[in-house]
């Protein structure tokens, strides 16, 4: 009733093949927007910023990179953690390097600067698929780690090997550092998100992203069709990892802050971004940010909920915590297989016909 | 729309949270994973001094003690997330027990003012309470730990290990390889050849860096472990028949935990120690009377008497000296985070306070300042006793080569300053 298509006429070719062809949607997404640039930074304190927004951001990226990678293009790559370093350590090194230049670039480049070494690891997939692809991209990731952990020069040899974000200031504000004001580091990062969100659904839609799902749905048929496997896979390689790059350099320089390279971007973090990619639906830019929504919101809503709400012991919710989300992920893809993104077109679907389905 | 009603849900769940006038000590924990077996007994030990004084004294200066515990799993990440979550309640002192989060929270503390106190970890430089304003790692530091370990070694053999071949294994992060520019400066003096042997994260797997010491025979080594590393470390030194007592360990590698595993044969292993070892002490009989005994004790309260039980006793009972400090000299109870941190650096451990606390002879004497927030760098050597299941102290305490270290921190802390814009003073 309320979520309907009627009386909605697409009177040219650009409001047929726009984003959101229902206006419905159309307005959502305006209000969603609206409410994340003029409300949301207004009313935002450390806690909130820290432990909710900057992690969904940042994470909604990466795994936008992965699934472009993943879900669209079809190559599996467990390496997302070593490019996510290869982002902060960029990121740090240009930082370091050049701190005249505005923070904002920085994070672009070592963007392209992951993008570039992404290309590099992703040139196997031109002759191994699957599996063995993903045993490939596994070496990046610990190649990655190796690397930033033993040469000197990324962290430019200080004592501990851990790298720190300088202060950076946009349009005078602190971005990043300990006296950033939980709005900006918001905002800067939402910027991103949003951009790379729009981007990455434009490209998805045009031919680049057709090229990727053909390469993805059969790769020989792709072929006689005239589509490049080598531009297909590499540009989603070089897609993919500039995404991927991008969080790395957010997640160090706005969240953290500061990063071992071991801990923060180990085996885990690939797994962890796969999975968002998985749960939230693969080849969907919507389900890229449930997924990411989903796997950083539960465990910090677990906790609060039973170690704030209930007084249960710290150690046994933590536990639980893994307990939950682990059945939850089994669950979905026992119930939905193709993840949250599939669920909210389930809904969207209902919705339409509601409240007469026949 | 699923996201939007949980932040709702957690926002009302927070909200309906008591936030009470009390002396909030947040103890960021972890009592899982792979270090909650270090993680642990540590967390009781400091829960437990604080009961304790609620029990007996009613809190410190008549107001109560609210410990607000949140597990960081030892990640970074989650340590983030407890310090944003625990810091608008009040919290007067930090304690991350991990040197990975004690970097993230340097320049976060700094600029909200909250103290940090890093005990025996963390950034060594931090002892330069001229640059780090709100860190203080009393009594004790890691480059203090290398120092006392070298010199351990070369009172062993006769005042030069010149010749001699000493491996450092170290966890592979901040807190691994805090000692080796320490380490490297010692050998230039003491003239031993530094072999580097790092272990990564978590550190189950070590076969190869003991196969390397196997084939290279160093004549001592060190190490900087932490949780499940440091038993697979000793276990791997039983297998290749290396003999314990040229094994020494920094002080976070000396617990219990850490050598039963390896049975008998892990007799003889040494490790640091920055206080006393063992439950033999006048505080220990309150403990258990308004404690354990009242069925207060945190977690499951068979921890008493363990060497890192005792070592959150001591953060405990250094957090509440600076407590009372603080009270004294602001002439209020219930004290800020900033009142707490003059406190901390007015903090004076003597002999007679620990003795009146119920445990004497406990730890080095110190006396912080606005120059020094590390304490003198006294520290001793204590050997596991395989048959008799402790550890127990071999050496008087000691005190580390201050001419080596004093100009690393120098040097190490202007290099933050000038790295942060901080301008150096008292």
């Amino acid at each position: 009733m309320i979520y309907r298509e009627s009386g909605d006429f697409s009177t040219t070719y650009q409001q047929d093949s726009q984003t959101f062809p229902i206006r419905f949607d159309r307005y959502r997404y305006y209000v969603v927007l609206v409410i994340a640039f003029a409300i949301v930074p207004f009313v935002i304190n450390d806690y909130w910023v820290n432990a909710v927004f900057l992690p969904f951001l940042i994470y909604s990226i990466a795994a936008i990179g992965l699934n472009i990678l993943v879900g669209y293009c079809g190559q599996v790559s467990l390496g997302t953690g070593g490019f996510m370093a290869v982002g902060a350590y960029a990121c740090y090194k240009l930082m370091t390097g050049f701190p005249d230049i505005n923070i904002f670039f920085h994070i672009i480049i070592s963007g392209g600067i992951t993008a570039a070494v992404c290309v590099l690891f992703g040139l196997p997939s031109l002759r191994i698929k699957g599996f063995y692809l993903a045993v490939a991209t596994l070496a990046a990731q610990f190649f990655l780690v190796w690397l930033f952990n033993r040469v000197g020069w990324f962290y430019n040899y200080s004592a501990s090997g851990q790298i720190n974000a300088p202060e950076r200031l946009v349009f005078g504000v602190p971005v990043t550092g300990a006296e950033t004001a939980p709005w900006a580091a918001y905002l800067f990062c939402l910027v991103f998100t949003v951009v790379c969100a729009l981007a990455a659904r434009n490209m998805t839609r045009g031919m680049q992203g057709r090229q990727w799902m053909a390469i993805r749905d059969m790769d020989i048929a792709a072929e006689i069709i005239g589509v490049n496997p080598l531009k297909a896979k590499l540009s989603a390689f070089a897609v993919s990892g500039f995404f991927v790059g991008l969080s790395g350099a957010l997640f160090f320089a706005v969240y953290l802050g500061a990063v071992e390279v071991g801990e923060v971007f180990g085996i885990n973090k690939s797994f962890l971004v796969l999975f968002m990619v998985i749960i939230g639906g693969l080849g969907s830019i919507f389900g890229s940010f449930a997924g990411a929504a989903f796997l950083v919101l539960l465990p910090v809503f677990l906790k609060n909920v039973l170690v704030g709400g209930m007084g249960w012991p710290t150690d046994l919710v933590e536990h639980l915590q893994f307990m939950i989300v682990g059945a939850m992920i089994i669950v979905f893809l026992i119930l939905e297989p193709h993840g949250l993104a599939q669920l909210w077109r389930v809904a969207k679907e209902k919705l339409r016909l509601w409240p007469f389905p026949h | 729309m699923k996201m939007k009603l949980l932040t709702a849900v957690a926002a009302t769940m927070m909200a309906a949270g008591p936030a009470l006038a009390d002396l909030v000590i947040v103890s960021t924990s972890y009592r899982t994973g792979p270090y909650a077996a270090n993680g642990i007994p540590f967390a009781d030990g400091y829960e437990d001094y604080f009961t304790l004084l609620n029990e007996r004294d009613g809190g410190i200066g008549g107001e109560p003690v609210r410990v607000v515990e949140c597990e960081t799993g030892y990640n970074t990440e989650k340590g983030v997330e407890c310090y944003e979550a625990t810091k608008g309640e009040g919290a007067l002192v930090y304690q991350p027990l991990s040197t990975g989060i004690t970097y993230q929270l340097i320049p976060k503390a700094t600029a909200d003012g909250i103290p940090l106190h890093t005990m025996g970890y963390g950034r060594t430089s931090a002892k330069n309470g001229e640059v780090f304003k709100y860190v203080f790692n009393y009594p004790v530091n890691y480059w203090d730990g290398a120092s006392l370990a070298i010199t351990h070694l070369v009172e062993q053999n006769g005042g030069t290990l010149d010749g001699k071949k000493v491996a450092l294994v170290y966890h592979n992060s901040a807190y691994g390889k805090e000692p080796i520019r320490t380490l490297e400066k010692l050998s230039e003096k003491h003239g031993y050849e530094l072999m580097l042997l790092p272990v990564d994260h978590p550190g189950q797997e070590q076969k190869a860096q003991w196969l390397q010491i196997r084939q290279q025979r160093p004549d001592y080594v060190l190490m900087w472990g932490w949780g499940v590393m440091n038993q697979v470390a000793v276990q791997e030194a039983v297998n290749i028949r290396f003999p314990m007592e040229n094994f020494i360990g920094i002080w976070w590698s000396g617990s219990e935990n850490d050598v039963k595993a390896a049975g008998e044969k892990a007799n003889g292993y040494k490790a640091l120690a920055m206080h006393n070892l063992g439950s033999d002490y006048p505080l220990y009989d309150d403990l258990q009377k308004y404690v354990v005994d009242a069925g207060k004790a945190a977690g499951a309260g068979d921890q008493l008497g363990t060497v890192l039980y005792n070592r959150g006793l001591y953060a405990g009972m250094l957090a509440a000296e600076a407590i009372k400090t603080a009270q004294e000299m602001h002439g209020v109870s219930d004290i800020t985070s900033q009142q707490m941190r003059d406190g901390m650096e007015a903090l004076e451990i003597t002999e007679e306070k620990m003795a009146s606390i119920g445990l004497p002879n406990f730890g080095p004497e110190f006396k912080v300042s606005c120059q020094n927030h590390g304490g003198n760098g006294y520290g001793a050597v204590s050997q596991w006793d395989a048959a008799a299941g402790e550890f127990k102290l071999i050496t008087e305490y000691y005190q580390s080569d201050q001419d080596v270290i004093q100009p690393l921190i120098a040097e190490d802390s202007a290099a933050f300053a000038a790295e942060n814009n901080i301008e150096a003073g008292c």
